[in-house]
């Protein structure tokens, strides 16, 4: 079994969001970089299938610097390697132009299976995964909350609304991890180590073949401004006995929120 | 005149239509009003006879079905050959889906097909001369972005219960074409679908949410607030802590490794507001928080904030509504 990991680097989830003065980008002094929440799921699961069935996992990212000591804590969980996708013309990438690279990378290199992060901190996009799909001209199973692979074959079983679907399909195939696929394991000292010994790649755009498609696709979306949230107005706290509280809130809900 | 034209894929499942989707329709219908261009419904499905009056009701130009038994089950690959289908044919500028399970699984796709972009999430669409500006939220919904399309063709998901549904006219006369799409070989298939039997309305598009945090103390205690709910219609939502906690299945979460959710009203019973969980519900029109710490995070955020015990205060809730339910 061959696996592609596909790993984003983004900033802590505790972050204060700070808007930089280009309103496009957030301020970045100061912000640590962890593996995006989702990933871990991926990695975990590439982790446990090569446990079961052998193979080799490699670990891929697009970004800057911050991607290295990312990709780093990733080996320590049981990636082979790591390759990481940097150049310039990367900066700012819409989902398009960054799957349009991941699959770059993927294609021609006898993946059997492509694992991503249902959705990735920052774009908060859910798209990468599913596009990789198409390019490759694979098929795709999102929000998986259990895989099974036996031979080139695979079940998996997906979260939507009020419902889980199982899907059976063939490999090579693209899943997205939710939340409930497993249990990530933090790695030991021992494998922290071991993983400073292990190589990270680094492809451009010129390597991977993909100049004059991300030069076509980058600027298809782009954003324009960042902004934060609308202020919620300050609310009001509810005071007196529980009986009283309850009857000012009924009458608050209804009266003025209108909601009930 | 394909240059100002909307596409709307009306999502269904098992014979049953999306409201969310035609809240999506809804906002499509309204962006066209000053852009004179037309708005085509498109339906994909096993058997259309019983659906199309809830589409054309809300007046589309134009509905298109594309029908059989291989739709009867959703599939990336099925649905994705019959959209590519219809969106090859009609060339519109914008094609719209509800930000669903399925939205977010199909519209990337197609949008890829055609190496067109895409933004999902949106939650509000600004006219900027003749073309359309995206709000969506960003960084787990500590930001907002703005995006501008450079693309004759482009695509959308737009979250539920955001776009306000219009009002119908079940008399209107719609033209509704058929079309079919040429069948392909689909690699993975839908083999069962199991349906949760805990929820009874799906969190993403309840209207009220009642969630349940660390305060509750224990699984067993799930009943309290699943009472609030069936007297508000509400549906269940929970903190990830209770959900790793085992209590819970993590359908309910409601944060940034959970769902995001924006109803009209979010009551949060001994939940802290950690800013994992303020991502996914901060959207909600109004907040109700009951938490018997005053210096709680989540009372910053709260419309209307409860300083008390959920065990005495969830029940008079519950009994409070109820009796005014019944006179009303
Ligand atoms: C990467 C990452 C992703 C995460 N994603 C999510 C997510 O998607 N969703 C999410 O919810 N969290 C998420 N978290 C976890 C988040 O940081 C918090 O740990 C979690 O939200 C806390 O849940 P809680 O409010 O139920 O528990 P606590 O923080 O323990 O709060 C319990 C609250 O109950 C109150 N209380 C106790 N007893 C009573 C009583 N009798 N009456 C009234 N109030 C009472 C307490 O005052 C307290 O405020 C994430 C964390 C990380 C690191
Ligand atoms: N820059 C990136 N490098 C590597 N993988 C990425 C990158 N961006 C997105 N992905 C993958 O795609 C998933 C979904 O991201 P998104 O579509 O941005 O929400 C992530 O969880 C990652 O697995």
């Amino acid at each position: 079994m061959k696996i592609a990991v596909c790993i984003k680097a983004v900033p802590d989830t505790e972050t204060k969001i700070a808007i930089a003065s280009d309103k496009i980008h957030i301020e970045t002094a100061g912000v640590k970089y962890i593996t995006s929440p989702y990933d871990e799921f991926a990695i975990e699961e590439a982790v446990k299938i090569k446990e079961k069935h052998g193979g080799e996992i490699v670990g891929i990212s697009l970004g800057g610097a911050e991607v290295t000591e990312v990709l780093k804590n990733s080996l320590a969980r049981g990636l082979d390697t790591a390759l990481h996708l940097k150049d310039d013309l990367f900066a700012d990438l819409n989902p398009l132009s960054t799957a349009g690279c991941l699959a770059a990378a993927i294609r021609n290199e006898n993946f059997d299976i492509v694992l991503c992060g249902q959705q990735g901190v920052g774009g908060d996009n859910n798209q990468v995964p599913t596009i990789i799909a198409e390019l490759l001209n694979w098929s795709q199973v999102n929000q998986i909350v259990k895989l099974d692979i036996e031979g080139k074959e695979f079940k998996a079983e997906r979260e939507i609304e009020g419902a889980h679907e199982i899907v059976a399909g063939v490999l090579p195939a693209v899943f997205s991890a939710q939340k409930d696929l497993n249990t990530p394991r933090y790695p030991s000292i021992k494998e922290i180590m071991a993983a400073k010994r292990k190589e990270i790649t680094i492809k451009d755009a010129e390597s991977l073949g993909v100049k004059d498609a991300i030069t076509k696709t980058k600027d298809l979306v782009v954003l324009k401004e960042l902004s934060m949230p609308p202020a919620r107005t300050q609310g009001r706290k509810i005071e007196g006995s529980a009986d009283e509280q309850v009857k000012q809130l009924v009458q608050l809900l209804r009266m003025e929120a209108k909601v009930i | 005149m394909a240059d100002k034209d909307f596409l709307v894929f009306i999502e269904q499942r098992q014979g049953v239509i999306k409201k969310a989707s035609l809240e999506v329709l809804s906002e499509a219908i309204r962006q066209n009003k000053d852009k004179n261009g037309t708005v085509t419904a498109v339906l994909i499905c096993a058997d259309s006879t019983l659906l199309v009056k809830n589409i054309t009701c809300f007046q589309p130009n134009k509905v298109i079905v594309i029908s059989g038994h291989e739709y009867s089950e959703y599939s990336t690959e099925s649905y994705a050959n019959a959209l590519q289908t219809v969106v090859e044919k009609l060339n519109p500028k914008y094609t719209f889906a509800a930000n669903t399970a399925m939205g977010k699984d199909l519209i990337p796709r197609v949008a890829a097909h055609f190496t067109s972009p895409c933004v999902t999430d949106v939650v509000e669409l600004i006219a900027e001369g003749s073309n359309l500006l995206a709000v969506k939220p960003m960084y787990s919904a500590k930001s907002y972005g703005k995006f501008a399309f450079n693309s004759d063709m482009s695509f959308m998901t737009l979250r539920p219960n955001v776009f306000p549904l219009a009002e119908k006219n079940e008399s209107a006369s719609v033209p509704v074409e058929t079309l079919s799409c040429p069948p392909i070989e689909v690699r993975a298939k839908v083999v069962e679908t199991k349906a949760s039997e805990k929820q009874k309305m799906e969190l993403t598009e309840a209207p009220i949410i009642v969630s349940g945090g660390r305060g509750i103390k224990g699984p067993e205690n799930w009943a309290m607030l699943q009472d609030l709910c069936d007297v508000l219609g509400a549906a269940l939502g929970a903190s990830r802590a209770v959900v790793d906690a085992g209590w819970i299945d993590h359908q309910h979460q409601v944060g940034q490794t959970g769902k995001t959710v924006s109803p009209q009203l979010y009551i949060a019973c001994g939940i802290s507001g950690a800013i994992q969980h303020l991502a996914g519900m901060n959207s909600s029109k109004n907040i109700v928080a009951i938490n018997n710490n005053p210096d709680a995070p989540i009372f910053k955020l709260a419309t209307y904030g409860l300083v008390g015990d959920v065990f005495e205060i969830v029940p008079k809730l519950t009994e409070e509504i109820k009796k005014l339910k019944g006179e009303s």
